[in-house]
């Protein structure tokens, strides 16, 4: 047997973590946990959160932890690392990890599944890399700037969301600097899809030195993916699928290949190109 | 607290402890890409029991697979694997790194295809016992083996003469009475029983009217089924001499004890591994202190008992 050594490694099981802090912001929260045993995770894992009281206390659901890719990390001062989450309340499972307040306790496992490529590696003639997030899929193209930040490496930011009540994260999350905005309500920003954004970008001389990375809705994600397979850009999309365990054990998170079969999305991805699947919209959404 | 001895059996196949995993909830080997030596350090399970296997490769079934349900969930995977040969030429060897024995689950269509795999994965000296997955129709009969006492009787009898080593069937929960198909394994050879595999359901999503998974309908797991299991290993446990393994929402020392109290020799768990990779440690941990609390010096002596 043998381990996955360019991916940080989880602990294995899971740990309970506290919750440190738990804020609104633009219609989601924003909340932190101390984790202090894991590893520093990679732009595009993710985590499987369930808060430690109360979970499946209430008509039996939530049962499943959640899965959800970290939106910010940064050391503890007093050690471990702080893990930043955005989540937006659609179901029991969202709505209790939204409820967790200062003290209490999560159970986490991960981070799990493997991280974006950089763009020099998803396309040699890169001059920096496009990140379109959309709705609560920013979270990913969060960790991911960073990332690019730290390297020194150029990128610019397309963010998308349907109004301003599904909008968390942008000023916390992002600077404003290369990031530009689109509201399908027109209340700020461009007024439309943020897909209209990215084609202007890639209409103009950007598509052969273009290397793009998404999350978001279904619906965009396939848009995106579309736009980039029709003008060979490569693309990189984190996808989100109902999935029990995180770890492969489970089989659920199935995601069809483009040459047939299906992909273990919580190992074989999250993060997958374009080109690998069929479609990105057969998994989702993930468990509410 | 004086030490509490958990070392059993099944079949004649010698354990540390009680406790298996249920076929299809923890894949070793993706368990080992994602965690690494810590797995092999530190398993979870005093016996592994693998994924079905097939004669051939199989996809499995299209999304979605699986849903959250009220204590529970609901899934279809549809047996995905690498078939006989990418089982025997790859994961095996990886399998057999497992310092626990090692029982392979397998599943057919025809007795015929059941037979070329009983006695290829016998043959193999990594495999300690076959568990036959009977939830599956005949493509001769149109029946669904598992469900039928004489297709169980008849499947056994034919793959009885092909290995000395032990052969475990898994009952489904879906039928009337499952002692008569546990009497039918049983008056065919069968070594053991493993009791129950999911049992059926539905889950529809309210928004678009349609069922959730993707094949319309699939099995139910987890603790939501746990008192259908504890009903079903009783009435087998007395039906039947061989022994019974119990799985059905295990999530706990305590809930293993209920099996074992209700007659089941050691247990499985299942749907916990996936809110817990290390749930099957946490149930083996616990089960020294909830002996105790009952007055049981062994855990034999918790075997022995019978459920009133």
């Amino acid at each position: 047997m043998a381990a996955d050594t360019e991916r940080p490694q989880a602990p294995f099981g899971r740990r309970l973590c506290e919750v440190v802090d738990s804020r609104p912001t633009g219609g989601y929260r924003i909340f932190t946990l101390v984790d202090g045993q894991g590893p520093a995770p990679a732009p595009g894992q993710f985590y499987m959160l369930a808060a430690a009281p109360d979970w499946a206390a209430e008509g039996g659901r939530p049962y499943l932890p959640r899965a959800i890719s970290h939106a910010r990390v940064s050391e503890n001062v007093s050690g471990g690392l702080r893990l930043d989450f955005l989540i937006h309340e659609v179901g029991p499972g969202t709505s209790r990890l939204a409820r967790m307040g200062s003290g209490d306790q999560c159970w986490v496992a991960g981070p799990f599944g493997g991280r974006f490529s950089l763009p020099r590696d998803l396309n040699p003639a890169a001059a920096g890399a496009i990140l379109v997030g959309g709705g609560i899929g920013i979270a990913p193209m969060a960790v991911l700037r960073h990332e690019l930040v730290d390297r020194g490496i150029p990128s610019r930011s397309l963010l998308g969301f349907r109004d301003q009540s599904h909008s968390g994260g942008v000023d916390e999350l992002f600077g404003c600097e290369e990031t530009r905005l689109a509201f399908e309500d027109g209340s700020s920003g461009h007024k439309g899809y943020v897909t209209d954004l990215l084609l202007q970008l890639l209409e103009g001389d950007d598509a052969g030195s273009a290397a793009v990375y998404t999350c978001g809705p279904p619906a965009m994600l396939e848009a995106v993916r579309q736009i980039c397979l029709q003008r060979s850009v490569p693309v990189e999309l984190a996808l989100e699928s109902p999935m029990a365990c995180g770890y492969g054990a489970c089989f659920g998170c199935a995601v069809p290949k483009a040459d047939g079969g299906y992909l273990r999305l919580c190992i074989d991805g999250p993060v997958v190109r374009g080109d690998r699947i069929a479609t990105a919209m057969a998994g989702e959404p993930a468990i509410d | 607290m004086t030490e509490i001895d958990l070392a059993t059996d099944i079949c004649g196949i010698k354990l540390t402890g009680p406790v298996l995993n249920g076929s299809g909830t923890f894949d070793a080997l993706a368990a080992s890409r994602v965690f690494g030596d810590a797995l092999l350090e530190d398993f979870p399970f005093d016996c592994y029991v693998s994924k079905t296997i097939t004669m051939n490769p199989r996809p499995g079934n299209p999304p979605y697979r699986l849903w959250e349900t009220p204590s529970g969930m609901i899934n279809s995977i549809g047996l995905p694997g690498p078939g006989l040969d990418g089982f025997l030429d790859r994961d095996l060897a990886l399998l057999s790194e497992l310092e626990v024995p090692l029982i392979v689950s397998v599943m057919a269509d025809s007795s015929e295809d059941f037979e070329v795999l009983v006695e290829r994965v016998a043959a193999r000296d990594e495999v300690d016992a076959i568990e036959l997955n009977v939830s599956c129709p005949n493509v001769h009969s149109g029946l669904i083996v598992g469900e039928q006492p004489s297709e169980t009787e008849a499947l056994l009898k034919a793959l009885r003469p092909i290995t000395a080593k032990p052969l475990i069937v898994k009952l489904t929960p879906n039928v009337a009475n499952p002692q008569e198909i546990a009497v039918g394994a049983e008056e065919g050879g069968a070594d053991a029983v493993s009791m129950i595999n999911t049992v059926k359901a539905a889950a529809v999503d309210p928004d678009s009217s349609r069922a959730w998974l993707g094949v319309g309908a699939g099995g139910l797991s987890g603790p939501a089924v746990r008192p259908i299991a504890l009903a079903q290993v009783r009435v087998v446990s007395a039906a039947i001499s061989i022994p019974v393994i119990g799985m059905g929402g295990i999530t706990d020392s305590e809930s293993a004890l209920e099996f074992i109290l209700a007659g089941a020799r050691v247990i499985a768990v299942g749907t916990e591994n996936f809110r817990d990779p290390r749930a099957g440690s946490e149930v083996t941990a616990g089960l020294p202190a909830a002996l105790t609390r009952r007055g049981f010096g062994s855990l034999a002596e918790a075997q022995s008992v019978t459920f009133g």
